[in-house]
């Protein structure tokens, strides 16, 4: 395998600088990989294809009748992020968990960043996913984002950035595992000599923040569960995945009850009680009693056994609010209210179409910017300025000047690229990165996270319900006696 | 730290009991279909009276024959092996087990969801009916898979709660099977008394032993093929795995394994019917049960396995609300507990 016809296309390459010379921390990778025979990648990739369907790593596809279960295609060209800069990210990462974890819990009390006019009243008011009906909760050690996936871009400017919070329920943390798994069972060779970061005990970790939350009448052996919406749920494998790696049950809402303001599940030997709930639900549908009242998914009482400290609940429910993409822009600002710094990892410009001046350009320069409804997710609802149609860009217009609280947008940023196997070659495709953090006692990120990436030439669309696949990411080692 | 048992869920324990029956329904509608193609190379009969009984000992003559009208071989192992509708064909028992054992993923080891993973995307892949020379390879491939499936359940699983839902759920088919193929075969082989003790007899009689993986064993018992034997045999056996016998003692075991009561002893209503049928084959004799007529005696005993069935249902999972579907002449899982398993 030769890299001689690669092209960065002066878009940044992850692995190659913008002369084309392999960077420091991929040189060793790239030598394995050119070593190899003709035909050995494609033979590698292949069998770890054959690997994921064989162990049932799929997702459903939603809108598709059949039911189908398909892969998450996976690349075997790992993405690899050194010492140093996975060591800024971690403190970035840190500071703005914990500053939005501040925001939360304000918001939900007495709303403090709203008295001092740092973000409009009216924002959080019409955000979709805040919830009145959580104010005044005390979740146990005053957490509301036990588990976020933080979705992170590099521009072509190398400037890191984040792009979305994923605070609610953020998925894809099996697929970092399996691919570390899948890789090395099927690329054994390349981690030689690599001192790569290991991701495996996540799980435990999950588990000891979730059992950090237990509520205070719990032995030191709490009872956990992960509560999934049931196998037709498109992220149903990490479901059973977390609850087998964790060895905890997964239960379903019709598992549980509640019964003297305290949360039982039906067993084999009558009700047993249960203290924490990883639930993988969101708030609409977690108890009919409280949210929708048409949900089935859920579990009647959930709510209020939860606000009398008798259930623990992760995440907390209502810790949308922050997810809203208006929310998003005020983040730089929550950071300097709440932590009195200035934010490590900047977001992308946001421009806020409710604000008359931001509206106007952006409405002026459709064709250039990257539109997005501020409540959605997976890639729906959006505009990609230079990708769309005429016809599109009329529609956005329209949607933006009747309804402008509810859309955003941010320059059309040129993803980072990294090699990607396309056939019998390598191509660039574009990637972003989602790390996970943990939020219980202390802070805790996972050292590298999903990398997803654009299969499709040219797009820019990562996400797994549109043509999205994803590659193993290394996070390097410090070398010894040096200090990242 | 020391462990902790973790309680079962009801609905895992109801999904991993019937991931172990539609497994061993699959093994044995596989190996019924196997032995009939062996035995019609011997023996050509005329289609209807060679596969007719196929679709007898399945309980599903009515359904088949509004589908399909005559038995052939083709339409027969259409409906056994590949009618997406028929609910207890291998392709609807693989595609229900596995759909159980998706459900309870966390609970099972992954060598057990691979394996019946693997089957599945194997007959996933076989929609359409192969050419006949395949026919008894796709069959023994299946059988192969199940026994490989119980071996990797027995050998990566802990025997706890969890995995005596499975092994009840396999021993409880397991019994159905045996004694379903008997009363058909018997039923159908006995009026031919012009033929009793010529070629012809004892190969159908050889052919009934090997639908349940019993030829060679009992021969070592018996020896000489009869029917009278094949009876106790197939009933009664206290060591051969597919007996009735031998399948409700173990799964007897099972039932107070999950419960902790002590044996000979019950605590709740399936424990008390299986214990009642369980010392009642520890006791039959094979005169006894052709004194009774052998239909009477094997209805009957349906009967009773059917109860117990259903009380385990009621005691172990019964507190998920259910539908009302009437239990039909097969067992199979209530919709409210499959998701989109059979009836």
């Amino acid at each position: 395998m030769q890299f001689n016809t690669y092209q960065t296309e002066n878009f940044h390459d992850e692995m190659f600088d913008e002369k084309g010379v392999a960077r420091p921390e991929a040189r060793l990778l790239l030598e394995t990989i050119q070593s190899l025979e003709d035909g050995q990648l494609e033979r590698c990739q292949l069998s770890a294809e054959r690997l994921l369907l064989q162990l049932g790593i799929t997702f459903n596809v939603y809108g598709d009748s059949s039911g189908t279960e398909r892969i998450f295609p996976f690349d075997l060209i790992p993405r690899i992020v050194d010492a140093k800069e996975w060591d800024w990210i971690e403190r970035g990462l840190k500071q703005r968990i914990h500053a939005l974890n501040a925001f939360i819990d304000d918001i939900y009390h007495d709303q403090k960043i709203l008295k001092d006019r740092i973000i409009p009243e009216e924002v959080i008011h019409s955000a979709a996913f805040y919830r009145s009906q959580c104010m005044g909760i005390n979740p146990p050690g005053g957490v509301w984002c036990h588990i976020t996936g933080t979705d992170l871009v590099r521009h072509g400017d190398g400037q890191i950035y984040v792009l979305e919070d994923n605070l609610r329920v953020p998925s894809g943390v099996s697929y970092v595992l399996e691919n570390r798994d899948l890789m090395k069972r099927t690329f054994p060779q390349v981690f030689e000599g690599l001192r790569v970061r290991p991701v495996d005990d996540y799980p435990s970790k999950l588990l000891e923040t979730l059992s950090s939350i237990a509520p205070k009448g719990a032995t030191d052996n709490p009872t956990v569960v992960v509560l999934t919406p049931g196998i037709f749920n498109s992220a149903y494998f990490e479901h059973s995945f977390l609850a087998q790696k964790m060895g905890v049950q997964l239960v379903e809402g019709r598992d549980l009850a509640v019964q003297d303001n305290f949360v039982w599940m039906r067993t084999t030997k009558g009700l047993r009680k249960v203290d924490v709930i990883y639930r993988r639900i969101d708030d609409d549908f977690l108890d009919p009693k409280t949210f929708r009242a048409d949900s089935v998914l859920g579990v009647p009482g959930l709510v209020e056994a939860y606000r009398a400290g008798n259930v623990s609940l992760a995440n907390a429910p209502g810790n949308g609010v922050a997810d809203d993409k208006v929310v998003y822009a005020y983040v730089p600002d929550m950071i300097r209210y709440y932590e009195g710094e200035d934010a490590i990892l900047p977001n992308v410009p946001t421009y806020l179409c409710w604000r008359d001046q931001d509206r106007q350009h952006v409405l002026q320069n459709l064709d250039k910017l990257v539109v997005k409804a501020a409540n959605e997710a997976g890639g729906y609802g959006m505009l990609i300025g230079p990708h769309s149609t005429a016809e599109q860009r009329e529609d956005f217009h329209a949607r933006i000047t009747a309804n402008p609280r509810n859309y955003i947008a941010q320059p059309t940023l040129a993803l980072s690229r990294v090699p990607t196997l396309v056939d019998d070659h390598l191509e660039g495709r574009h990637v972003d990165l989602r790390p996970y953090i943990l939020y219980g006692k202390e802070i805790n990120v996972l050292p590298g996270g999903l990398t997803r990436v654009a299969l499709r030439k040219g797009s820019l669309v990562v996400n797994s319900s549109q043509g999205g696949g994803s590659k193993d990411t290394w996070v390097l080692a410090a070398a010894e006696g040096s200090k990242a | 730290m020391t462990g902790v048992t973790r309680p079962l869920l009801s609905r895992v324990a109801d999904a991993l009991y019937w991931m172990g029956r539609y497994m061993e329904r699959a093994e044995s509608v596989a190996r019924f279909i196997g032995v009939n193609l062996n035995l019609q190379l011997d023996l050509p009969l005329d289609p209807a009276r060679q596969w007719q009984p196929l679709i007898d000992t399945s309980g599903d003559t009515e359904v088949f024959k509004e589908r399909y009208g005559a038995a052939t071989q083709d339409s027969v192992i259409e409906f056994l092996a590949y009618d997406t509708e028929n609910p207890n064909s291998i392709y609807s028992c693989l595609t229900s087990a596995r759909e159980n054992a998706r459900s309870v993923r966390e609970t099972i080891s992954s060598e057990m969801w691979a394996q019946v993973n693997s089957m599945y995307l194997q007959v996933q892949s076989q929609r359409e009916m192969p050419d006949p020379e395949w026919l008894p390879e796709v069959f023994r491939s299946i059988r192969l898979g199940s026994h490989m499936f119980q071996g990797v359940t027995d050998a990566t699983m802990s025997h706890s709660e969890a995995w005596h839902f499975v092994r009840l759920g396999r021993k409880l088919e397991r019994a159905d099977k045996t004694s379903r193929i008997l009363d058909v075969k018997y039923f159908m082989l006995l009026p031919s008394l012009r033929d009793v003790g010529t070629p012809y007899d004892d190969i159908q009689w050889s052919a009934v032993l090997r639908s349940v993986s019993a030829f060679e064993m009992y021969r070592k018992k018996y020896g000489r093929i009869a029917p009278r034997e094949i009876v106790e045999f197939l009933v009664l056996d206290r060591e051969f795995p597919r007996s009735v016998h031998y399948c409700i003692r173990t799964a007897d075991e099972s039932l107070h394994a999950i419960t902790g009561a002590p044996m000979g002893s019950y605590r709740y209503p399936s424990e008390q019917y299986i214990g009642l049928l369980r010392s009642e084959l520890d006791f039959m004799s094979v005169e006894s049960i052709i004194g009774q007529g052998i239909h009477e005696y094997l209805d009957a005993l349906q009967v009773k396995m059917n109860t117990i069935d259903s009380s385990v249902a009621n005691d172990f999972v019964a507190r998920i609300p259910q539908d009302q579907t009437a239990p039909s002449q097969s067992q199979s899982q209530s919709q409210a507990q499959a998701g989109r398993s059979s009836r």
